[in-house]
């Protein structure tokens, strides 16, 4: 392939948002005929790079060329007319259009939706999607707004396309689809780029794969000659043992009671089915299960934010004391003693308040203590500087709004407040996503501290090998049932696996 | 008996300077600003055609003036005026993400002045002894009606019997409701103001879609105004005598529920709420009368809840109604 | 596809903080630009030496005892009404209804100083009308703020509305309770016995409004800063996600909220009726209601900072007052310097919040 012209070259290509580099001097080929993985933890910048080949950003500095032509993508148009299509992660699709509308947005000429329904038809048909051109947005499922997001990128004739985390949302059965739908593309001389941290997604997919850490090029190679390995030290920076430390549970008793906790969500659709389960305190309880199975729900519903149509969550004390969690907020539930943290996916928007300081952010948990209308707001600067001390965030001073630390630092000053009230139980969603080894690191230490406390701990996961280092026990869900507990040790990754895809694994459908 | 044939006519003119407002602010807010100069813009609009003809028709006889330059010189300096208001708010919301809300009150303030202070100084360049400029001459150019009018008995009353701008912004409105729904400048004007990033990353240029929606809805917006001195008082400018018209525009937007085409009947309806205070017949009230002002705006938050209520996805606000936008927002 | 491959020459970005004086220094030199238009264009349209338009400007405020009171009050009534929005803006809800707001709180305590002049004792009237004003202020913005927070209707829209509804309302009392029979306005009430008329102190008919707005800066100022509920207002404005998951109830602080910005819209309703005008019209709160949404977005929704907005737009409004006067010209000619001194200003927070980068090797390319 070397004597190939590549359809897009990328040369030291850097960009900065405010401090952060996020890109640093990256060199990228991309060729005709082949699928690219483009592989890195969260934060490395791998979407930033895709981003300024579709046009959202500009690169600060850099060369971009097509075919070997020097080209300047300012936009998305430009980036379109040069054959370049992005399938974003978050969907950019407007909700109250419909299907075909939204496939047509941003093309020139006269408005045909007829024309234009016959020519998605045309497309469906080839690659064997279902896509409803009249259908509004707002109507589909997420795998079904996926496929009008590629629909619509094939739709402009796009010979270069970029796929950001595209499995992320999908169910297996849909995953295996699109994959063979991308191959069919390859096939079809298109120059396919997959952005994805799954290491089996590049065994299964990949014709080549390129690693990116921390916003610099580590280098690429073709998949075949490469193992899981290997690629985890280029993605990581050095030999990974994952080796987390695992103490024995202490004392556990039962903490946490649900039964048959059956959610939905504002549409309707079924988010949990007849969940039952017990954590028990000094032990932490693992959570796997492909995205979107249910997890968040859980958690939301044992913290009091989410309605939930039937079951039942009980506390139950040190001294055998039962309390009905359902049908109480965040605040009841903390009127009633029952210590409760929660560190919640979404760490900007929920956990914290990104335009406000690190004293302020302590404060959301401390501020109704004390008597009298007024705050008081010494104590949580305070905290947040024992915080900074004792947690090593990297701050200027407990005056920066967190939005301006990086990923790491604000999870650790939320990690940091959610631990600082001495909770019993300890509610974690993804606590190390996008987080460097360190920081990662310094997060176990700090739940497996918790569980020595005898807190009862869920820590819901996406990635398997920690899970199966840490927890004590793991809760498999699939599509918002439980697929069945194992325990932490002696599990097999492949039957972890095996149980996330399909309800009770191996053992029946 | 109520006296439809009497008060639809003039519930149809009380309408029409709303309707052009109304049409100018959707076309605006469909592209996710919202432009509460409208108001501001509609008086300037309005002074820009006065001061146009003023000039034009100073010391001519209606004989002299030629009926083509008597409409295009006010219409033109009205479409100016209200282009250049519309102009500055998406230079300063748009260009400089200032906050939509303070930016547009700020236009009215500056454009209501703006009308007053032009008419209170041609007032006194006319010498006039009374509060207010006449151009009976430009006027009777644009309330020329349609043949037949005076003869055609009741129908000649309820659907001829108004001037061209009129007619200009049922066609406008119209034609506005068409480009919105049915054409891909429309389709992607909805997608800009429903989702800025969307539309963006789809190779619509945000911008420039903002920048022309907004200028040419102040344009229309102010044609309103224009219609409202020319034709529906008679080429009589007095300060303040526009009122609060504006905001009723905005209100219309509302209850039309962003489509122009339903503005044209619920112009009407609006403006017959109007004066439907001077055809009740309350005897000697007057209070009451002022109550029954209170109409328009009560049907309208009546139509804001609901819509609210119902929580139709079609009918809400364009979802980036009021937020800037900016490409590199992290 | 042969695209012009030219790079664009700046972009513009974000900036991470501005050091506090040199963002002050941005918004002076916005001023002074503003200031200086302002006295060209003065100039151009009187003919006028432009030093003589910043003397009478400055002599508009504090030309003699009496204008300089007159500028006090009126930076009283607008800070008052600002500061009634103040608290809605920092939980991001939009009332642009203050107008409306103040105007039932007037019509409120007319009612009172009418209809219980010949029945109640002065200390008394006085109480219902405190009373009745700020808690007719407080349902004016109850209402839309219970809709906002039971179905997320629109407040923006829903105040603004909601102004007319209490214009037209004041309409039909002015009429009802018209004196003289037959003039369609209220008239200066209870004349001769000035019942329901708030005491004045010493001389000064309006250093009341002045002490009793100072008190409510800082209690204001007070509440946002310091108080629990002034931080949920904070956290509510930022993220409702992030307030619901530490179990503020939002729907609960909106309406509160609301109903304390009606109730000090009701309180500045009260100060103009019943101590500073004696009287009730439908213009009487004179736009402050739409000022103020620009005062308190100036000084960063700072109660102390709105202290300089509101006295920087009374003092303008004032100058551009005696301007018009002293030239001969037409008062809105004020309006339209106020204007351009908003444009300049809001334009130049741009300069603040963002920079223009200029791009290495522009023009490189051909």
């Amino acid at each position: 392939m070397d004597n190939k012209i590549a359809a897009v070259t990328m040369r030291n290509i850097t960009k900065r948002f405010g401090p952060t580099l996020a890109n640093d001097r990256v060199w990228l080929n991309i060729y005709r005929g082949e699928i690219l993985a483009l592989l890195g933890e969260n934060g490395s910048g791998k979407t930033t790079l895709m981003n300024m080949l579709s046009g959202i950003y500009f690169p600060d500095e850099g060369e971009i060329a097509i075919d070997g032509r020097p080209v300047v993508i300012r936009s998305p148009k430009d980036a379109f007319d040069l054959g370049i299509g992005m399938i974003h992660q978050h969907f950019k699709l407007v909700d109250v259009l419909s299907a075909a509308e939204n496939i047509v947005l941003g093309l020139p000429g006269k408005l045909d939706l007829k024309a234009a329904a016959k020519k998605i038809r045309e497309i469906c048909a080839a690659y064997g999607f279902e896509v409803d051109p009249d259908q509004k947005i707002y109507d589909m499922s997420v795998s079904q707004k996926q496929t009008v997001e590629i629909v619509k990128v094939l739709y402009r004739g796009a010979d270069i396309l970029i796929l950001d985390e595209p499995t992320a949302v999908l169910t297996p059965q849909e995953t295996d689809k699109l994959f063979a739908v991308l191959r069919n593309m390859r096939d079809d001389g298109k120059a396919i780029v997959i952005i994805t941290h799954k290491m089996h997604e590049v065994e299964a997919l990949s014709d080549r794969v390129a690693v990116l850490r921390q916003g610099q090029f580590i280098g690429d190679m073709p998949t075949g000659t490469t193992n899981a390995q290997e690629m985890t030290n280029m993605m990581v920076g050095h030999p990974v043992t994952l080796n987390i430390e695992r103490p024995e549970p202490v004392n556990p008793k039962p903490r946490i009671e649900v039964k048959g906790l059956t959610v939905r969500d504002v549409e309707g659709t079924l988010k949990l089915d007849d969940v039952s389960f017990t954590a028990n305190s000094g032990e932490i309880l693992g959570i796997a299960g492909i995205s979107g199975s249910g997890q968040k729900e859980l958690l939301e519903a044992i913290a009091g934010l989410q309605p939930v149509e039937k079951g039942s969550i009980e506390y139950i004390a040190d001294n055998g004391q039962r309390e009905q969690l359902l049908g109480k907020d965040p605040l009841a539930i903390a009127e009633m003693g029952v210590a409760l943290s929660f560190v919640p996916e979404d760490r900007l928007g929920m956990g914290l308040v990104g335009n406000m300081d690190l004293g302020n952010n302590m404060m959301l948990r401390s501020y109704r203590k004390g008597r009298g209308i007024f705050t008081n707001r010494k104590a949580p600067y305070k905290l947040a500087h024992q915080m900074v001390d004792f947690l090593e965030i990297s701050t200027p001073s407990v005056e920066t709004p967190v939005r301006r630390l990086s990923g790491g630092n604000v999870q650790k000053v939320l990690v940091g407040r959610e631990i600082a009230n001495a909770p019993s139980v300890l509610l974690t969603a993804y606590a190390v996503r996008g987080l460097d080894i360190n920081s990662s690191y310094l997060i176990y230490d700090t739940i497996n501290s918790q569980k020595m406390r005898g807190v009862a701990v869920l820590y819901v996961g996406e990635d398997l090998d920690v899970l199966l280092e840490l927890c004590d026990r793991i809760l498999v869900l699939c599509g918002g049932r439980v697929s069945g507990i194992v325990p932490g040790r002696g599990a097999k990754k492949r039957d972890v696996g095996m149980m996330m895809t399909k309800l009770g694994g191996n053992s029946h459908e | 008996m109520f006296d439809f044939i009497s008060f639809i006519p003039r519930a149809v003119v009380q309408g029409i300077p709303l309707l052009l407002g109304s049409t100018g602010e959707t076309l605006t807010e469909k592209s996710g600003n919202l432009n509460l100069g409208i108001p501001g813009i509609m008086y300037v609009g309005g002074i820009c055609g006065v001061i146009g003809s003023f000039y034009y028709e100073a010391g001519k006889t209606a004989a002299d003036m030629n009926p083509a330059l008597t409409i295009l010189i006010p219409l033109c300096c009205c479409l100016l005026g209200s282009f250049l208001m519309g102009l500055l708010y998406c230079f300063l919301t748009v260009t400089l993400r200032a906050n939509q809300n303070v930016t547009g009150l700020a236009i009215t303030t500056f454009g209501v002045g703006f009308g007053n202070f032009f008419g209170g100084s041609l007032i006194k360049l006319s010498g006039s002894s009374l509060p207010s400029i006449i151009m009976t001459n430009t006027s009777n150019v644009f309330r020329r009606t349609l043949p037949f009018a005076g003869s055609a008995g009741a129908f000649g009353k309820l659907f001829l019997n108004y001037g061209f701008l009129a007619y200009a912004a049922v066609v406008i409105a119209l034609a506005a409701s068409y480009v919105l729904n049915r054409t891909r400048t429309g389709l992607h004007l909805r997608a800009v103001g429903e989702s800025p990033t969307t539309a963006d990353a789809a190779g619509i240029n945000v911008t420039r879609y903002k920048y022309v929606s907004t200028c040419v809805g102040a344009m229309i917006a102010g044609l309103g105004g224009l219609y409202y001195v020319m034709d529906y008082a008679c080429g009589v400018w007095t300060n303040d005598a526009f009122g609060d018209r504006g905001w009723l525009a905005i209100a219309l937007v509302i209850f039309t529920i962003w489509r122009p085409n339903v503005g044209v009947l619920a112009s009407f309806l609006f403006g017959g709420l109007y004066i439907l205070h001077m055809y009740i017949p309350s005897g000697m009230n007057l209070a009451v009368k002022e109550l029954y002002k209170m109409a328009p705006y009560v049907v309208t938050i009546v139509v804001l809840v609901i819509s609210s209520m119902r929580n139709k996805r079609e009918n809400q606000p364009p979802a980036s109604l009021g937020l800037p936008y900016f490409r590199e927002e992290r | 596809m042969n695209k012009k491959t030219k790079t664009p020459l700046f972009h513009v970005a974000k900036r991470a903080a501005l050091p506090w004086y040199r963002a002050w220094a941005i918004r002076g030199a916005a001023l002074l630009l503003a200031l200086v238009l302002c006295g060209v264009i003065t100039s151009l349209v009187t003919g006028e030496d432009p030093f003589a338009v910043y003397g009478a400007i400055w002599k508009g405020s504090f030309g003699t005892t009496r204008k300089f009171w007159v500028l006090l009050q009126n930076i009283a009534m607008l800070l008052c009404v600002s500061l009634a929005v103040t608290p809605a803006f920092r939980m991001r809800c939009w009332n642009l209804g203050a107008e409306g707001q103040a105007l039932i709180g007037g019509l409120a305590c007319a009612a009172c100083m009418i209809t219980l002049a010949d029945k109640l004792p002065n200390w008394a009237v006085i109480l219902c009308m405190v009373v009745s004003s700020v808690l007719a202020g407080a349902l004016w913005a109850g209402i839309p703020a219970f809709f906002k927070a039971k179905y997320n209707t629109n407040e923006t829209l829903f105040t603004l509305m909601m102004n007319y509804v209490a214009t037209q309302l004041v309409a039909f009392f002015c009429v009802v309770w018209e004196s003289p029979k037959g003039s369609g306005t209220i008239g200066i009430i209870n004349p001769k016995t000035n019942i329901g008329w708030l005491p004045q102190f010493a001389v000064q008919k309006y250093l009341l409004n002045v002490l009793i707005v100072a008190v409510v800066c800082v209690l204001v100022y007070i509440y946002l800063n310091y108080s629990k509920h002034g931080y949920e207002i904070a956290v509510v404005g930022e993220s409702e996600r992030t307030a619901r998951y530490v179990g503020i109830k939002v729907e609960k602080v909106i309406l509160r909220t609301m109903l304390l910005s009606g109730a000090i819209c009701g309180l500045a309703g009260l100060l103009l009726v019943g101590s500073t005008n004696h009287t009730l019209t439908t213009t009487i709160v004179d736009g402050r209601g739409f000022t103020a949404v620009m005062v308190s977005w100036l000084a960063k929704f700072n109660p102390i900072g709105m202290i300089f907005t509101s006295f920087l737009l009374v003092f303008l409004g004032r100058g551009a007052g005696e301007v018009a006067t002293k030239f001969g010209l037409n008062r809105s000619f004020g309006d339209i310097l106020t204007g351009i001194i908003l444009f300049c200003i809001i334009g130049s927070e741009f300069f603040i919040n963002y920079e223009i980068k200029l791009t290495r090797g522009a023009g490189k390319e051909g």
